[in-house]
């Protein structure tokens, strides 16, 4: 099972002190999250993709190639990539382009976004965000697997004789995640493909997300992909600890009142009631975070919310010291235990198909069955 | 023309004190709805919802995006209701804050088609026509089946007006309430497609995707 980061990369003033970043400070800060990830012995960095103020991240691949040439072994990953209102054509060449920088180190999240004017801003109509998520990827998709693609959709201009380059590292295209907080949809094109689910649960009762989870696996099977329970899920966590769980409130409660998200909601104890936040010991963040699996079934990667609300990147590196040492080695170990031998213990990234293609002659995993020609926009 | 089967009626009331008149007018609707269905032989269920009870979990559900579980099911019941009845006071010239909360976070395609009746009161007759002017373009935009009686009772029908007289307030009751009961047993009993028992089959949604809109 795989761990780690996701980042929205917002600019929020510390509501303790009234000081923001400036853009510069919060691009450092997003790649300090990042090295530490690794030197604490996460497995995943995954940042998020904004076009607008308060976001830093407009541009991923960017930083997620300058993250690749100084780690070693981190997986870059998005958190989302939005689908909706980038270039498909793009896309496919940006992360080939990063997937062999890294040394395949690389996954991605499809999302739609959620801010209005992005889409007119990038010439779409928000109306038409599952339409474009659909036909976006299903061209992406072709793109990494055939070498030659003749297409024609809605959304874009027609392609004769396209070759996207560079090629997928080693013939492998990216594994990709499909990410939806509140859309069926999405969970049922994870499915027909045969790729992961991720459910951004930091947000919403546990109740949806089992719903939107159940969904995707029965689907998954539906589609012939395996058994439900070998379908790909990843979960998000939203996490703040402190040896004392009172300390722990104590100190992020300024920070959950005027965060831009939930601020002048509920109170923190309402919502860690409702959601998966859990703001405690590190102990409390293990039982929650095991917890999830009775939720969802045995799942293969678990991100946290590190840097965002304006927390001070002392603090962000103390929360994520906290959970190399005290929590993440303890889920890894409990999770494994429970784990059934049949289940996947992560999704089946670059290094891992690679590694079984030395074993076998097994050129595609069962992911990649799906029957993509049916799909052609 | 009937179709057979059990009927749920919702109602949803926005008042606000209690006792509210807005309630008193809602169950009155309420009553006569329950006996028109029961005189064409249609087994009513009804349930009440106080959006008052619910104040600080919908403007909590405009601020997370989320709905607390027990407002989830409040708008479970309304989506899957045969029949609504919403009755909102007139504050300003127009329904209530809270109302518009409840129909803000209900799916904007909730209740098309469905069987509705609206209502409102006021302190004085002069703000009769917010029915037509604010209730009815909103349930319009829901495309919801608003029969063509609306009901406002201002404070003096509660007195004036006599009980039998052509256009006094029990009257109007009697024939909106007629109305609505006759959609209702006019329509198939409703059972709401859930999106995550049946989900669009993914290649009819690529398909209709790509056919020309």
């Amino acid at each position: 099972m795989q761990f780690g980061v996701f980042t929205v990369g917002d600019v929020t003033p510390d509501p303790t002190t009234g000081r923001a970043v400036s853009e510069a400070e919060r691009i450092q800060i997003m790649v300090t999250v990042a090295l530490k990830a690794e030197e604490v012995g996460l497995d995943v960095f995954a940042t998020g993709e904004h076009h607008n103020p308060p976001f830093v991240p407009s541009s991923p691949t960017t930083m997620l190639g300058y993250i690749a040439a100084r780690t070693e072994r981190l997986m870059l990953s998005t958190a989302t990539t939005l689908i909706t209102t980038n270039d498909p054509v793009k896309i496919a060449e940006d992360y080939a382009m990063l997937q062999h920088l890294a040394g395949g180190r690389v996954d991605l999240m499809m999302g739609r976004g959620n801010m209005g004017p992005v889409y007119p801003w990038f010439g779409q109509d928000i109306r038409n965000g599952i339409a474009l998520a659909y036909e976006n990827y299903a061209l992406l998709r072709r793109l990494w697997r055939e070498d030659v693609v003749d297409w024609e959709g809605k959304f874009r201009t027609p392609l004769t004789g396209f070759t996207s380059t560079p090629r997928p590292l080693d013939g492998v295209p990216p594994f990709v995640w499909h990410g939806s907080i509140r859309s069926p949809e999405i969970a049922e094109q994870a499915a027909y493909y045969g790729d992961g689910f991720f459910h951004n649960n930091i947000f919403w009762p546990k109740e949806h997300v089992q719903r939107m989870v159940e969904l995707y696996r029965r689907r998954f099977e539906h589609y012939g992909h395996g058994p439900a329970d070998r379908a790909i899920v990843g979960l998000g966590g939203h996490v703040f600890m402190r040896q004392n769980s009172q300390d722990a409130i104590r100190e992020f409660r300024p920070y959950f009142d005027h965060a831009p998200v939930y601020g002048g909601s509920m109170s923190l104890e309402d919502y860690m009631t409702q959601t998966p936040m859990t703001i405690g010991s590190p102990q409390e963040v293990i039982d929650r975070t095991m917890s999830f699996r009775e939720i969802v079934g045995d799942y293969q990667r678990q991100l946290f919310l590190a840097d965002h609300a304006g927390l001070p990147l002392v603090t962000v590196l103390e929360q994520m010291d906290m959970l190399g040492e005290l929590v993440v080695p303890v889920l890894r170990r409990e999770f494994a235990a429970l784990r059934p031998a049949n289940v996947p213990d992560g999704p089946p990234l670059h290094p891992a198909v690679i590694a079984a293609r030395a074993v076998s002659d097994v050129n595609e995993p069962a992911a990649e069955e799906a029957p993509v020609e049916a799909v052609a926009g | 023309m009937s179709a057979p089967g059990p009927r749920s009626l919702v109602v949803v009331s926005a008042g606000l004190s209690q006792p509210s008149t807005t309630r008193l007018l809602a169950d009155r609707l309420s009553a006569a709805v329950d006996r028109h269905l029961r005189d064409a032989g249609v087994e009513p269920k009804v349930d009440v919802i106080e959006l008052r009870e619910h104040a600080q979990d919908l403007t909590n559900n405009l601020l997370t995006g989320f709905p607390s579980p027990r407002l989830q099911a409040t708008v479970d019941t309304v989506l899957g209701a045969d029949g609504l009845i919403a009755v909102s006071p007139i504050f300003s010239a127009s329904f209530s804050g809270l109302f518009k909360m409840f129909f803000d976070v209900v799916d904007r395609d909730g209740l098309a088609g469905k069987p509705s009746l609206i209502a409102a009161t006021g302190g004085t007759p002069r703000h009769s026509l917010a029915i037509e002017h604010a209730l009815r373009p909103l349930f319009a935009y829901l495309n919801a089946a608003v029969v063509a009686t609306g009901v406002y009772a201002a404070a003096e029908d509660w007195g004036g007006g006599g009980v039998t007289a052509d256009g006094s307030l029990v009257e109007r009751i009697d024939r909106a309430a007629g109305e609505l009961a006759a959609a209702i047993v006019a329509r198939e009993p409703q059972a709401r497609a859930d999106r995550f028992e049946t989900p669009v089959p993914f290649e009819q949604a690529l398909r209709s995707n790509s056919a020309t809109d």
